[in-house]
């Protein structure tokens, strides 16, 4: 069963991704049995799926790196097999599978992506974009000693040379402390605020609500769902309340028996489903 | 395009020289292997051994120059293997670039580094007693023929680069190579060695590349040697680049 909500009103320009009845194995393995979805210009798509429910074949089939078996798509109004040199200069991926090169400094990175994307002062555009993710201290800093988040921050940047009008990013924020979660996120945002089309892949409820317009989910290689996050939301039964016994978390109990508490011990208080399975 | 394929190859050429710049260690632990066999052959067996040459580190050189090439070419295997696998090699393949920018930019950084290790065990032949008086048009066919020859080793070592799933895969497949001079004419002469073995020595490619380089550092006539030489190497260079090719477009589609 598929949902489409595709169709939002007000929305006529060409999709700036565009993904119809995509299909692709790996021997045996169905990985993605007919994938559609599009993606509108300036938008922030977030595909959310489980681990292996075919995100990054996605995201590697668009990128032009995979081929897919069967159905098409676009991307700025391209095709990924028949044009994917022009392709490749409309997009730029940044993320699980792309990395940054330890060996080198982080302004080097840059320059060299900057080089191979033909700017005319590849210096210049290193140096504002170290400036803009706060990586100017570390510019020239080999790359192996970077925190997580400055890496990741580095990927984004190096994504940004030549303002692609696409950009993929796969899983941007995993294995990431949650500080270095906002950075990115607060990255993503500033990207979308400049009229770049965002693909993103993540298996983080909160991620894709934080920061997509649409999302669709994929789920053993098909969308089983796609739209707003208001839409999604009223796929669902309305909310009802559910009351379940919460067992006392450590800070009750040291509340307790330091009776700093204004309470007594809360041996059986109640709470709402979410927040009982997410046990603290 | 050719204009982007010069310039993504040089940008990409000066990335990896930064590597080696960055970890010399590549080339000294390429130039120490073939440094240690020609102390052990000229100091230890050198006394026992009858190469007919009063000098044995000349008769010992261009063996040497092949053992380092050999071991020098694994390096490329395993940085083109590192790039697969970390992927940064996605990355480059999923920008506007020249497709086969990213080869040649490891080749091409391949034949800096082992010319760089050369002379590296050259200069020490040079301590240990290696005197040549051949002139500078000797020297560039010495060096035309290593560099042909490195060339065709380098886009050899390609392919495991390519198609390993293991670093100790990618570097693995130079071991043989670099075994192939010992059972040449780059130790002692090959009329030595026992019937089979002979045979089998004196039509491999080592024993025409060792006797050609001997002979020009020697000022001798090299004759049919030379072009035996440069067949292999030209032949090798050709079938490794082939392979190579249809590998990295299977694997980039």
């Amino acid at each position: 069963m598929s949902i489409d909500l595709q169709r939002t009103p007000g929305q006529g320009r060409e999709p700036a991704i565009q993904v119809r009845g995509l299909h692709k194995s790996f021997q045996e393995l169905q990985v993605l049995r007919g994938v559609d979805f599009d993606v509108a210009p300036g938008s922030v798509f977030a595909l959310l799926g489980s681990n292996g429910a075919g995100k990054t074949t996605v995201v590697r089939i668009l990128s032009t790196l995979l081929r897919s078996d069967a159905g098409a798509a676009t991307v700025n109004g391209f095709d990924v097999a028949a044009q994917a040199g022009k392709v490749r200069a409309s997009i730029s991926l940044t993320g699980q599978f792309a990395a940054v090169d330890e060996v080198l400094s982080g302004r080097e990175n840059l320059v060299l992506v900057a080089r191979l994307r033909r700017q005319r002062e590849p210096g210049r555009v290193a140096d504002d974009l170290l400036a803009r993710f706060a990586l100017t201290d570390a510019a020239n800093r080999r790359v192996a000693t970077y925190s997580g988040g400055m890496r990741r921050r580095l990927d984004l940047a190096m994504s940004l040379v030549g303002k692609p009008p696409v950009i993929f990013l796969d899983e941007p924020t995993i294995g990431l402390d949650p500080q270095a979660r906002l950075e990115v996120w607060q990255a993503v945002r500033e990207l979308a605020g400049q009229g770049t089309t965002v693909l993103l892949t993540t298996q983080y409820l909160d991620e894709a609500e934080q920061l997509a317009d649409r999302i669709a989910v994929l789920h053993e290689g098909r969308i089983i769902a796609n739209g707003t996050l208001a839409e999604l939301r009223r796929l669902f039964p309305p909310a009802t309340v559910e009351y379940v016994e919460k067992q006392p978390s450590l800070e009750d109990i040291f509340l307790a028996i330091v009776g700093g508490g204004d309470t007594a011990v809360p041996t059986a208080s109640t709470a709402p489903v979410r927040a009982a399975k997410d046990p603290r | 395009m050719t204009g982007n394929f010069l310039s993504d190859t040089t940008a990409l050429t000066q990335r990896s020289l930064r590597h080696i710049g960055r970890s010399p260690d590549t080339i000294i632990t390429t130039a120490i292997t073939p440094i240690a066999l020609m102390l052990l052959f000229v100091y230890v067996f050198g006394g026992a051994v009858e190469a007919g040459s009063d000098n044995y580190v000349n008769y010992l050189l261009p063996g040497i120059l092949l053992i380092t090439v050999a071991s020098g070419i694994s390096y490329t295997a395993y940085r083109l293997f590192l790039d697969m696998k970390g992927g940064i090699f996605e990355r480059f393949q999923s920008m506007p670039i020249a497709r086969s920018a990213v080869l040649w930019a490891h080749v091409l950084t391949s034949l800096v580094a082992n010319l760089i290790s050369l002379v590296v065990v050259v200069l020490v032949a040079l301590a240990m007693g290696f005197r040549s008086g051949a002139g500078v048009l000797a020297w560039l066919a010495v060096a035309g023929i290593m560099l042909l020859f490195t060339l065709a080793l380098t886009w050899l070592a390609v392919i495991p680069g390519l198609t390993a799933t293991s670093v100790e895969g990618a570097s693995a497949f130079s071991y043989p190579l670099i075994f192939l001079p010992f059972i040449s004419s780059a130790f002692v002469p090959t009329e030595s060695m026992p019937g089979p073995v002979r045979a089998f020595a004196e039509n491999q490619p080592a024993t025409s590349i060792v006797d050609t380089v001997r002979g020009l550092l020697a000022q001798q006539q090299v004759g049919v040697d030379l072009w035996i030489a440069l067949a292999w190497c030209v032949g090798l260079l050709t079938v490794a680049y082939v392979v190579a090719r249809s590998v990295y477009h299977r694997k980039v589609r």
